[in-house]
């Protein structure tokens, strides 16, 4: 729990300010937006640089000597390369053509979880995703143009396009409803909810981490001494949340896995 | 530090609005690690994988092999064992008839040996009894006529009489053996 230090006294201090009026300031998204720690590169940059090269490093050492008889650290790199080949592309693109894919969905679920992880790490302590940029670089501009580009290589732009927004096996009269919603979800909505599901997963989680943690540091200072305690539970309360967080942010990094493949996999398919 | 804070309660970000030095910096990374994991990571994995199945399909084939091969030997040794059997019923089969054949052989050897010697014994007889016969018959002679010659006193000189008595005696003899 020791968030950037400077960082989260400073709105205490806010709020100590305030405190002479007796007023709590709830931490607010303005928590997310540090000023840059030097020139333009933000913090967020910095994880995300530091992501890529945890990933990177830990892949090619890895794989670096494979052994057909596992060594315990590489049956934990099979293990999630396995979950990423067969439980996710396997499974949602189907066996005939998830192979091109498995790359893609490894390094989607394995950034994506290393970025998240940063947001429960003591030092580090902020999750990268919270700002939607880097979601949307992964979602709107890798997972969108390749389950497009994979569905228009393999059935030609007409068909793709046919299979897509008119699915078969429905009478005719229902296209008028159905094409419109497909159209929107196929080349509007899906990049779009992708990006904002897990930023706002982690933003949020993040902010009431950051609301219990602000909120047992003021009642500590700021209430009167039969509250005091109080904050104790509200720290309590910040672990409790810690292990949620946990779970919430391997889900997302997995969730995200499996719909980026789920989407490859529909726009491969002849009928959904 | 307590500007920030209150500039960011004055007009705050809008963290639904991405920025776009975020979003390259965040592709650019994306695509380095995607470029990595397709170039070298998912290579070795999957060559892992294959390797794995073959050994693993690999020993079930061996095994297969073996146990063919066992199979093939157990047929082979089966029918060996049963030429070995037919031929050893075979060997005693012609033991049986060889032991017999010579069983028979030494059998009527025997007998002819046998027939021979008691042809010999008979024939030796016989000699030794006509050898006998006619000593006897000599001796008889001359002891008859020389117990003659006390009892009658005189020399039976004359040789016609005495031929013709002796020869008399000596064929009453020998009817009287003929008659026993």
């Amino acid at each position: 729990m020791s968030a950037g230090p400077e960082n989260r006294k400073e709105p205490s201090l806010g709020a100590l300010v305030l405190a002479e009026g007796g007023e709590f300031a709830p931490p607010g998204v303005e928590q997310f937006f540090f000023p840059p720690i030097v020139g333009g590169i933000t913090k967020p940059m910095v994880l995300a640089v530091f992501a890529l090269l945890i990933c990177v490093t830990f892949y090619l050492v890895a794989t670096r000597n494979l052994k057909v008889v596992p060594s315990k650290f590489q049956f934990a790199a099979e293990s999630v390369y396995d979950l990423c080949r067969n439980k996710i592309a396997r499974d949602q693109i189907g066996s005939a053509d998830f192979r091109p894919f498995v790359p893609l969905i490894l390094a989607l679920f394995s950034f994506i979880l290393v970025n998240n992880i940063f947001g429960i790490l003591p030092m580090i302590y902020f999750p990268t995703l919270s700002h939607i940029g880097y979601a949307l670089a992964m979602s709107l501009f890798v997972v969108y143009p390749v389950y497009h580009i994979a569905g228009i290589r393999k059935h030609g732009i007409g068909r793709y396009l046919k299979y897509q927004l008119f699915p078969a096996g429905v009478p005719a009269p229902v296209y008028i409803l159905l094409t419109p919603i497909e159209f929107f979800t196929k080349f509007v909505a899906n990049p779009l909810t992708l990006a904002i599901r897990v930023f706002a997963a982690m933003l949020a989680g993040h902010l009431l981490l950051l609301v219990f943690t602000l909120g047992g540091e003021y009642l500590l200072f700021e209430a009167s001494a039969a509250l005091k305690p109080v904050s104790l539970i509200s720290w309590a309360f910040v672990i409790v949340i810690t292990f949620l967080e946990a779970l919430v942010l391997v889900i997302q990094a997995y969730v995200f896995a499996v719909l980026s493949a789920s989407y490859i996999g529909a726009a491969l398919a002849e009928e959904h | 530090m307590m500007k920030a804070f209150v500039l960011a309660s004055a007009g705050e970000p809008n963290p639904i609005l991405p920025h776009p030095s975020e979003i390259v910096l965040g592709l650019i990374s994306f695509l380095v690690l995607l470029f990595v994991l397709w170039k070298y990571a998912v290579p070795r994995f999957e060559k892992l994988y294959e390797e794995r199945v073959e050994t693993i399909e690999g020993g079930i084939e061996r095994a297969e092999k073996a146990q063919a091969e066992a199979e093939q030997a157990r047929q082979r040794y089966n029918s060996q064992l049963g030429e070995a059997r037919t031929e050893a019923a075979k060997i005693r089969d012609d033991a049986r008839l060889e032991g017999e054949r010579i069983r028979e052989e030494l059998r009527a050897e025997a007998e002819a040996e046998a027939a021979r010697i008691v042809a010999n014994g008979d024939a030796q007889l016989q000699a030794r009894r006509a050898q006998i016969v006619a000593e006897l018959r000599s001796e008889l002679g001359r002891n008859s006529i020389d117990l003659a010659s006390r009892i009658v006193g005189e020399s039976l000189e004359d040789e016609a009489r005495r031929r013709g008595t002796v020869d008399r005696f000596l064929a009453d003899l020998d009817a009287a053996g003929a008659t026993n």
